[in-house]
């Protein structure tokens, strides 16, 4: 006896249960999230034990979203005395002749993906901070579980709970998911890209050891920032800058970590190995995006990305025009770790010295206290200066801070390559 | 060649999408490797978590489950194999014991009349 076996996207419960909280949520109300989130645990529970003996059905996502259909009838006839639900589902809820066919009709496929964007909007609450909004999207919009988002993050597993657990009470106190046609959408819009910038980077430049985790936080990003591009109020010259640096960064993820787990600067990648696809997505988002009076920080970084991906060796990059769009960036959104990508750059132009002395007149350097590729960076440019000793002493300061044994290796080939 | 009933009994489903996901994609791959190898003979069903228990010469009728949920049948799947010990081998492939569960391995009674 012979089990169907489709073929299925690695992650499609996850991205799934995204969908599927966010549109339950908008049928039952915002006020009852942690309801939605049962009802999905169900379906997926169901989907296993039902899967496992006939296989995967043809169309999974049909089948995932029809049981969920069912348990969420069946918990609105149950409960509808004990509870209130959305005010969208009015008395349709009071009769059997209406109830069936509302739901199906709230879950029709369209519907579903505004009620993901509205859920996305959501969960960048402004009384949120930018790393509960994380948080809540992973967990929320990813199926993340708790420990899953704890070891994204580097983090406890009672410190991410907390925090998730803090998120949901905001979000369920809202009165309702965020509608976008909303007076504010715009603001709200503006920390999306934040969220989701910040959901990437963690993804491209976090401290997770574990290639395959950061990885899958570039690609949650990713994907989240194209469910804002089919919208056409969330299509915005911002959100296709932000989708072109994502596309962009990405291409080069294959290039930073080798085989066998190395980290390589942008300077000594092998760059036959970068995603040639995604950099073509990544230009063809970034041409686009060049619309409307707005520059924001990501058209910026995406056209810094945009000259690297155009380069084909470190030295035949274009740095002056790179140093020039770390002004503009410094002018935009000025930070001490965007100061120190400008002093890279103006070293790679005008030598290591220049390089140091950028870095001398960085005016908040206490914050990069921690950060490993500060003195990284130090290191690199008195070790191209010839002093050896100065190198060696500070890349055995980035070694003390390195954030994961990737790193550790990469300083100890650096100090290695400092010599006796 | 006999046969023989795998009844899966506990082990956890719960978990995040993505561990759930895993999981049902280990039992499809592990079915598929007991078709191909010719010892499936029927791949069974899985069956609901609630039930009745009829007991007793009164026949009452009380709500399941009949056993603590760590031993509770979660499905079934019929095989055919040489022996009982090639049985319990094959049993050895399910994912079932990667979340606490176990495989209970019955030779079906072979009838000769």
């Amino acid at each position: 006896m012979e089990q169907r076996a489709f073929e299925i996207d690695e992650h499609l419960f996850r991205h799934e249960s995204g969908r599927m909280v966010a549109a339950l949520t908008r049928i039952f109300g915002v006020h009852n999230l942690a309801l939605a989130e049962d009802v999905v645990q169900d379906a997926f529970c169901r989907a296993l034990e039902v899967w496992k003996f006939r296989g995967i059905p043809e169309n999974p996502s049909a089948w995932l979203m029809a049981t969920a259909k069912h348990r969420a009838i069946d918990v609105l006839r149950r409960e509808r005395t004990a509870r209130t639900f959305a005010p969208e589902l009015g008395r349709l809820i009071e009769s059997e002749w209406t109830l069936s066919p509302a739901v199906h009709e709230l879950l029709g496929t369209a519907a579903i993906q505004d009620d993901e964007l509205r859920m996305i909007f959501s969960c960048c609450h402004p009384r949120l901070a930018e790393p509960a909004q994380i948080a809540l999207i992973l967990h929320i919009l990813c199926g993340f579980s708790v420990s899953e988002v704890a070891a994204a993050f580097l983090s406890s597993n009672a410190a991410i709970e907390k925090r998730i657990t803090r998120a949901k009470k905001v979000l369920a106190g809202s009165k309702k998911l965020f509608e976008l046609t909303a007076a504010d959408f715009s603001a709200r819009l503006s920390a999306v890209h934040r969220a989701l910038y910040l959901l990437f980077n963690e993804g491209y430049h976090g401290a997770s050891a574990e290639t395959a985790v950061r990885a899958e936080l570039c690609g949650e990003a990713l994907r989240l920032a194209g469910l804002l591009r089919r919208h056409p109020l969330a299509a915005t010259p911002a959100t296709l800058a932000l989708g072109a640096l994502m596309c962009l960064h990405a291409a080069r993820l294959p290039g930073r970590v080798d085989a066998s787990g190395e980290l390589h600067t942008l300077f000594e990648q092998d760059r036959s190995r970068w995603d040639m696809q995604l950099i073509g997505e990544g230009q063809r988002l970034l041409d686009l995006s060049a619309t409307g009076s707005e520059l924001t920080e990501y058209h910026v970084e995406a056209a810094i990305a945009s000259v690297h991906a155009r380069a084909r060796s470190a030295e035949e990059t274009d740095w002056e025009r790179i140093v020039g769009l770390y002004d503009m960036l410094m002018a935009i959104r000025p930070s001490p770790v965007v100061a120190l990508n400008r002093a890279i750059a103006i070293a790679q132009q005008d030598g290591p010295d220049r390089g140091l002395d950028a870095i001398r007149s960085i005016g908040d350097l206490d914050r990069l206290a921690s950060y490993p590729f500060y003195p990284a960076t130090l290191g690199e440019l008195e070790l191209r200066g010839g002093r050896r000793a100065a190198a060696r002493d500070h890349f055995c300061k980035a070694l003390t801070l390195a954030r994961s044994p990737m790193e550790r290796r990469f300083m100890e080939r650096r100090i290695g390559a400092c010599g006796e | 060649m006999s046969e023989f009933l795998f009844l899966y009994r506990g082990g956890d489903s719960s978990g995040s999408p993505e561990e759930m996901q895993q999981t049902m994609q280990k039992w499809v791959a592990w079915m598929k490797e007991l078709g191909d190898s010719g010892n499936l003979k029927a791949i069974g069903n899985p069956l609901e978590p609630g039930g009745k228990v009829v007991k007793g010469k009164q026949k009452t009728i009380t709500d399941g489950p009949y056993a603590e949920a760590k031993d509770m049948v979660g499905g079934y799947t019929l095989i055919e194999a040489k022996d009982l010990a090639e049985a319990a081998q094959l049993s050895k492939g399910c994912p079932i014991f990667e979340k606490d569960g176990f495989v209970e391995v019955r030779p079906i009674m072979q009838i000769n009349m």
